[in-house]
């Protein structure tokens, strides 16, 4: 009897040892696979980085050069388009908080913004490729815009409604108690107090728009030659990435890497920041 | 006034919605029209005979995000009880945060990974061994069958893992920190070991979050289009096994979008497309009802 108990304890003991060991294998697995990405990266990436891509235009393919219209032009499309949604994210955030309707309408929007959220960047390609690109006769740097405000508008509308829903509402009383008109309370104290929340809630959008290649894919298009003109097709990084990745010359395939270090660096240290600036002030407040 | 501003902002993202819906079945009626509901089980996709349907592609969106939720499910529960369960609180932090980056990284990356680091990697190591290895068990030796050529469905199966394994780590490990305490106390003070708390008392609790969890992944793994669209090799062919060149929905459109000529070819993509979105949003459903489940214990 006593063997046996004994026994059913060792095994116990031996599932629990393996189930921990497969943990840290686990762990293990996903850093190495994880860092062999980062690495490969770098190491492709920095090979391919030389003074000429930040005063060169795009190549033809198969031909040397730089990346200067392709970073200006995803500058310039990423931009106009987080500009565009950080505002109009924060208002309806601030719809779904500090207007707290009787109907239904809250609960549908809060819906439909996961639907939105949840929908494969490439269908907000076609859709804005079927209402702006057909309507208009040609791909365009401003589709590409528009594209990826849809993208980021409701990351912006989630992130902002999480942080003003945890404002007490002491703060909004106080402030309707020294008759303060609504939209006042929202900018200069709900606005105020959330304020490093709604930043990080942008910024983390902008790092996720970055990088979206499958809504510029027939938006944007691509163009070889410096353009600044919204209406025509424009050079930008995920783009060339696609096509110079996938073709079979050499020195466009490491133009691609370079656009690839530029960009997840440039993600990564913009994610590394709110981190870091915004998640100390977060813990004082 | 300002109410207003708000609210006209709000119904208007209800109206792109509605509108992204609505284009889709007008730009796909051509399509529609021609091809009906069999659209969705027809196999042949033939650009020439202008003869379309969509089996191949959702099959192969299944297949490959089966693959992924096979191999990431696992690992993403382990890194999750690592995290939550064994690491000491700052190890566990400064993981946290770097898994929380890698999912931060574009999908384009990992797809440009997956077809110049990994694929020679799948093509010289791992697939030649499973070949042979399941060369004379049956049906093992067709769902692993196939040339050793590195790109394939298995790799893109394989690369969305690699994707969503940050994702659904970081949503178990949430869901996981919310579990009462008092359950890890009764059940060690009753003097059961880690693995019996964690798959005895742990997982039954959370169970519905954790579903949840792999669901939001299974979504993120169907729609990801880059990541995919370089490893799948695009190849219309029924399914001859893990290691052909295959197709997924979002593949094909990211492949053949630009070039379709005429009218029902274009229209068969954003069809194509217009299942995708459905297939996402059912599954959406799925997951944000399991989640407030879980929340709701």
């Amino acid at each position: 009897m006593n063997t046996i108990a004994k026994n059913k304890r060792i095994r116990r003991k031996i599932i629990d040892y393996i189930f921990t060991i497969l943990c840290y294998l686990s762990l293990f697995l996903g850093v190495v696979a994880l860092s062999s990405i980062i690495i490969t990266l770098f190491v492709k990436g920095i090979n391919a980085v030389n003074f000429r891509l930040f005063f060169e235009n795009l190549p033809p393919l198969g031909q040397v050069g730089g990346l200067k219209n392709a970073i200006l032009g995803s500058v310039m499309i990423t931009g106009v388009a987080i500009i565009a949604s950080a505002p109009i994210g924060i208002l309806i955030a601030t719809y779904l908080t500090e207007f707290p309707s009787k109907g239904k309408l809250g609960s549908i929007v809060r819906f439909i913004n996961d639907i939105l959220l949840s929908a494969p960047s490439i269908i907000i390609g076609l859709f804005v490729y079927s209402v702006i690109v057909t309507v208009t006769g040609h791909f365009s740097a401003m589709a590409g815009m528009v594209a990826l405000a849809l993208i980021a508008v409701p990351m912006i509308v989630r992130t902002s409604e999480d942080v003003m829903k945890v404002i007490p509402n002491n703060l909004r009383e106080a402030a309707v108690a020294l008759g303060v008109s609504r939209w006042k309370i929202t900018v200069f104290v709900i606005y105020r107090a959330a304020k490093s929340g709604l930043i990080t809630g942008v910024i983390l959008a902008l790092a996720r728009i970055a990088g979206e290649t499958a809504p510029l894919l027939f938006t944007v298009l691509n163009n070889q030659f410096p353009s600044s003109d919204i209406f025509k097709p424009m050079a930008n990084l995920p783009v060339v990435m696609f096509q110079y990745a996938l073709s079979p010359y050499k020195n466009s395939q490491e133009l691609a890497w370079a656009a690839a270090l530029i960009i997840t660096v440039t993600i990564l240290v913009l994610n590394i920041l709110t981190r870091l600036v915004f998640s100390r002030k977060r813990k004082i407040t | 006034m300002f109410k207003k501003i708000t609210k006209s902002l709000a119904v208007l993202l209800l109206i792109v919605v509605i509108a992204i819906l609505v284009s889709l079945i007008i730009m796909s009626w051509p399509a529609i029209e021609k091809f009906g509901i069999s659209f969705l089980w027809e196999s042949s996709w033939n650009p020439v005979t202008e003869n379309f349907g969509a089996l191949t592609a959702i099959l192969g969106t299944i297949i490959t995000s089966f693959v992924a939720i096979v191999i990431a499910v696992p690992l993403s529960f382990c890194i999750a009880i690592f995290l939550t369960q064994i690491a000491p609180k700052k190890v566990s932090a400064v993981f946290s945060q770097v898994i929380e980056l890698m999912a931060a990284v574009p999908s384009i990356i990992y797809g440009m990974w997956g077809l110049f680091i990994f694929a020679p990697i799948m093509a010289q190591y791992v697939q030649p061994f499973l070949i042979n290895t399941f060369q004379n068990v049956p049906v093992l030796n067709f769902i692993f069958g196939g040339f050793p050529m590195g790109i394939g469905v298995f790799t893109a199966g394989v690369i969305l893992a690699m994707m969503i394994i940050p994702l659904i780590s970081s949503v178990i490990r949430d869901v996981v920190n919310t579990s009462p305490t008092v359950l890890k106390e009764a059940s060690y003070s009753t003097g059961s070991t880690r693995f019996e708390y964690v798959f005895k008392v742990l997982l039954p609790y959370c169970k519905n979050g954790i579903l949840g969890a792999v669901i939001l992944g299974l979504g993120r793994a169907l729609g990801e289009t880059m990541a995919v669209t370089f490893v799948i090799g695009n190849s219309h062919g029924f399914f001859q096994g893990l290691f052909m060149p295959g197709t997924t929905i979002s593949a094909t459109i990211a492949n053949e979008f630009t070039e379709a000529l005429g009218k029902i070819n274009p229209a068969a993509l954003i069809e194509l497309g217009l299942v995708l979105f459905i297939i996402t949003f059912i599954v959406l459903c799925i997951s944000r009802y399991l989640l407030k489940k879980g929340s709701n214990v």
